[in-house]
């Protein structure tokens, strides 16, 4: 078991174009967005601002829940979870 | 003003100056065209009702017929077919990604179109591609509108350009507009550069490939739409979510614009556009047209 992240288009460039990775162990949300950084560099600035927060337009789902009324970052993760990265908006028209 | 029907009130949408913008840039004038001003809120209205008259002129539209006109959107083009689909009796099918905000879904769905929902992580380019496979797989189901190759949409902005051009009485100089499907860039910029070769024509797009200008395409990393010519534009400014998102912030609260987030950007690449002007001591007329308004976000869309 692990964690499932789901990727979505604009940021498979930066992911060699997987639209899902999956992370063996992530405590939080946070700790499973260090670990996307770390494998694939360039995530994070696309994700966090530069107090390191989530950016307004980014959000993550855990499972079918907004993190931001879970605990932001903070939230909890364990096995089996799918955290998605889902643009605030869906461009064009 | 007193109308036939509703449709006869698409267009002629004012066209405003940015006076406290202008303070920036002594010698250059700043105005902003304020399309949220058509009957279903949007620029949008102007190419629904293009590609739909030019539709019913074909035959591949009829009220009450056989097909419903189906086009993938990511709401604003959605809200223009549905409620134009609602005035001249045509029915209309949505493909939208499921991430669109709560209230384009609910303005779409009340007016009565049909909604289908594409994976929100595949963004707009997902939505187009599920309408272009229901349109392959249901030839006899629907009228694929395809605004991102439809030459209609363009040619809607004539309009755009021709109200441009005769409010400033020709001084336009510089035509600031964002790109999404790209029919308001491509359009306007055709009309006013048949007005006048001289007219610079600059686009404005997202910095970056994930952003929350919703309504602009950031096109490196999107399917680039049939009707883009890059050649006919003078330049592109790329312009980050929080430049976009402050400029709306200035525009409702020094000049009561209750801008959205594509209309933020617009403005904002009129402003830099103006600085340089002003900078280099040159005057000009800088338009920028602004596609709606912000009540088409202030609800997040809570889904995964």
């Amino acid at each position: 078991m692990a964690i499932t992240v789901k990727i979505p288009a604009p940021l498979r460039p930066l992911t060699q174009n997987l639209s899902e990775v999956a992370l063996e162990s992530a405590a939080t949300v946070g700790a499973a967005v260090e670990e996307l950084s770390r494998r694939y560099p360039g995530l994070r600035e696309r994700l966090l601002d530069d107090k390191g927060g989530l950016r307004r337009y980014v959000n993550l789902f855990r499972n079918d829940q907004d993190v931001r009324s879970a605990g932001g970052l903070e939230a909890k993760l364990s096995d089996g979870d799918r955290l998605s990265v889902v643009p605030a908006i869906a461009g064009g028209r | 003003m007193i109308l036939d029907r509703l449709v006869a009130a698409v267009g002629n949408t004012p066209q405003v100056r940015l006076a406290s913008l202008e303070r920036d840039v002594p010698g250059v004038e700043l105005w902003a065209k304020l399309e949220w001003f058509n009957p279903g809120g949007s620029v949008k209205d102007r190419a629904a009702l293009s590609i739909i008259q030019d539709a019913l002129a074909r035959g591949q539209l009829a009220p009450g017929g056989p097909r419903a006109l189906l086009d993938s959107t990511s709401g604003n083009t959605g809200i223009a077919y549905a409620w134009i689909g609602a005035a001249l009796g045509l029915r209309v099918s949505l493909v939208m990604p499921e991430n669109v905000s709560d209230a384009r879904k609910k303005l779409t769905h009340i007016y009565g179109a049909e909604q289908i929902f594409s994976d929100p992580q595949e963004l707009s380019d997902g939505a187009q591609r599920l309408a272009r496979q229901l349109a392959r797989d249901y030839p006899e189901r629907y009228f694929y509108a395809d605004q991102y190759s439809n030459p209609m949409n363009p040619a809607a902005h004539e309009s755009t350009a021709r109200e441009l051009w005769e409010a400033t009485q020709g001084r336009v100089t510089h035509a600031v507009l964002g790109l999404g499907t790209t029919g308001t860039a491509m359009g306007t910029g055709r009309g006013l550069r048949r007005r006048n070769p001289a007219i610079e024509v600059i686009a404005v797009e997202p910095a970056e490939a994930l952003h929350g200008l919703e309504g602009l395409k950031h096109l490196p990393s999107s399917i680039i739409p049939d009707i883009f010519r890059a050649d006919e534009l003078t330049r592109t400014l790329r312009i980050s979510t929080d430049e976009g998102w402050d400029m709306a912030d200035r525009l409702r609260e020094h000049e009561g614009l209750l801008a959205g987030h594509s209309a933020g950007a617009a403005a904002a690449g009129a402003l830099r556009i103006a600085r340089e002007l002003s900078a280099a001591g040159k005057g000009g007329c800088v338009v920028c047209v602004l596609p709606d308004r912000a009540d088409r976000y202030l609800s997040p869309p809570p889904t995964a």
